[in-house]
């Protein structure tokens, strides 16, 4: 009976076979925190005083929360989080203006095929896409894991989801993934693993598989993964890395569920408030006025996504009843997109650019929303109150969408518009 | 004991905790002021230790941001019951050393002032006049619970001189 790709990555970590529900102590290969490392830092020291990172080589922090700082609360945190660099002798630290985390992890090289990596932050699925077995903790389990090392998982059952086919004009992974979530649920994947086979995915951009295993966590998801391709051997590559690591479920795996989707009968999709799986066809919501459109994150924030949005606002002019604001995903995307023109067309068209970070997806600073506003974004979540105003509602859709709706400030179908 | 009864479902981080303070509260009493402001602004000031907290299917899903499991903690709720958890928010809770009981017979059976009460180690929860049992965490977490969580075990681990 064949074995799941969460499986088998469990049992070469654990140094033995497991099975699905059994608890596995493992050591993860990486352990990811970002602006919330100065809370992190005091949990370490009050557990440890003067204590040391048991493995300083496998911890990453980038700061990509907040930036530039929003107050002096939030610069404290900065400087505390520099400071504690230096004494630990952590080397993969990523100061502001790198990027968003997820976007600067596998930038930098620091999630590699076939590896475990955590990170405090509930978005770290995002490194599926890279064959990882990549999943959220918090921030006292990152400094239990900075003490001690390891940390324990329950084998997850796995579901699979088959693609087959290619997206139609105007479509793209987020309406995908979207279609998805509002089929399985905000809680249909809980505690599972996901993984994504079928022959469309070799066709999926490694920006593509990102956005969709971003938003595993949005159904639940412990982890939702890709098996490494060509595609991801050239990714690698370009690093002067390599994919040996890679880790696949075998052919006659059993899982829980089977899901297939056919990427030409996607059509877009908006994700409403409050609920991510709270999703609609486009037509049953186009013509809604929007005030503030928001293109960024890492979700779609690559600049994949900017370029789908650029070739739609090329030319013409936000529409003057909307404010649009993009937020490239790191300074790498930033820059291929300025090379490419993408950011001058965003700019003409009457875009405010945001520094690479979160921006305004986690209602801390930038971008925030008046009561009673409508934000159309290319964010992962639309929680009440996550941009900062539980009286405002967040509409979550792709690029196309995004830009298409920044033409009308109304939420526009993209296929219209590239008629 | 307060229950405090919030039947829906998906019950997400941000109705627990706004994400706009996660960088600028950490600790119990920061976390106290805001703790499920969206969802019950009632709460902060009426909750006691000892309350415990009835809710539906995925509680707590959302944000891998810790205050809606350190906050219930610092406050004293003694457990939350629901028909299920989202994951990240079960590990935070045994992190935190809050215990979660997942239990969807004793959320259904639950009707407004039914005395409520838990008992982790046989895995039983009295709902009015029934009993309902759960199953119980595997030693190694309920160390970490007894132990008043991840840091504390780890703690007494070090102190003790084991490896950890
Ligand atoms: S862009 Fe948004 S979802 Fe992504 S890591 Fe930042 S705050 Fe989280």
């Amino acid at each position: 009976m064949g074995e799941t790709f969460a499986v088998k990555i469990l049992s070469r970590a654990a140094g033995k076979k497991v099975r699905e529900g059994e608890i596995v102590f493992v050591e993860p290969d990486c352990i990811m925190t970002h602006d919330n490392s100065a809370a992190i830092i005091g949990k370490f020291e009050s557990t440890i005083p003067e204590g040391r990172i048991r493995y300083p080589g496998r911890i990453a922090i980038v700061l990509d929360h907040v930036i530039p700082a929003a107050s002096s609360k939030h610069a404290a945190g900065h400087k505390r989080v520099r400071e504690f660099v230096r004494e630990q002798g952590i080397t993969d630290f990523h100061d502001i203006g790198t990027g968003v985390c997820h976007q600067v992890m596998p930038e930098m090289g620091l999630v590699k095929p076939g590896s475990i990596v955590v990170g405090s932050d509930s978005h770290t699925c995002t490194y599926g896409a890279f064959n990882c077995f990549a999943t959220g903790i918090d921030r006292t389990e990152a400094a239990g894991i900075w003490i001690t090392g390891r940390t324990w998982f329950k084998v997850p059952q796995t579901i699979n989801i088959e693609l087959t086919g290619a997206f139609t004009t105007g479509i793209s992974a987020k309406d995908l993934i979207l279609t998805i979530i509002g089929d399985v649920g905000a809680g249909g994947a809980n505690y599972m693993a996901v993984e994504f086979n079928g022959p469309a995915v070799g066709g999926l951009r490694i920006s593509d598989r990102m956005t969709i295993a971003n938003m595993g966590i949005e159904m639940g998801a412990k982890i939702a993964a890709f098996p490494a391709n060509s595609m991801t051997s050239k990714y690698y590559d370009a690093l002067g890395l390599d994919v040996a690591g890679a880790v696949w479920s075998d052919h006659d795996a059993v899982y829980t569920r089977t899901l297939r989707y056919d990427l030409s009968e996607i059509v877009p999709v908006v994700a409403c408030p409050h609920q991510v799986d709270n999703v609609v066809k486009i037509e049953e919501i186009a013509g809604m006025k929007i005030d503030q459109i928001f293109l960024g994150t890492c979700t779609n924030g690559r600049v994949e996504d900017l370029k789908l949005a650029a070739d739609i606002l090329k030319g013409r002019r936000v529409h003057n009843s909307v404010r649009m604001i993009v937020a490239p995903a790191s300074r790498e995307e930033y820059l291929k997109a300025m090379k490419m023109g993408i950011i001058e067309d965003l700019v003409s068209a009457g875009a405010v650019v945001l520094p690479p970070g979160c921006g305004p997806c986690l209602g801390a600073h930038q971008g925030a929303l008046a009561p009673g506003e409508k934000c159309l974004s290319t964010a992962n979540r639309n929680f009440k109150g996550r941009m900062g105003e539980k009286e405002a509602e967040i509409y979550l859709s792709s690029p196309e969408t995004a830009a298409a709706s920044a033409l009308t400030g109304k939420i526009q179908d993209p296929r219209e518009v590239l008629k | 004991m307060n229950v405090f009864h919030y039947p829906q479902s998906d019950i997400n981080t941000d109705l627990l905790f706004p994400g706009k303070y996660t960088y600028t509260c950490s600790t119990g009493p920061e976390i106290k002021e805001h703790l499920l402001e969206d969802l019950d602004p009632d709460f902060s000031g009426a909750v006691q230790p000892g309350d415990i907290i009835i809710a539906g299917e995925n509680f707590g899903c959302g944000s891998s941001r810790e205050q809606p499991s350190l906050g219930l903690k610092h406050v004293g709720v003694s457990a939350v019951i629901a028909k299920s958890f989202a994951r990240i928010f079960y590990r935070s809770a045994l992190n935190q050393g809050l215990l979660l009981i997942q239990s969807p017979g004793a959320v259904d059976h639950y009707s407004e002032g039914d005395p409520v009460a838990v008992d982790p180690v046989a895995g039983e929860v009295r709902v009015g006049d029934r009993l309902f049992s759960f199953p119980s965490l595997p030693d190694e977490m309920l160390e970490i619970l007894e132990d008043g969580g991840l840091l504390n075990h780890i703690k007494k681990q070090y102190t003790r001189g084991d490896e950890v």
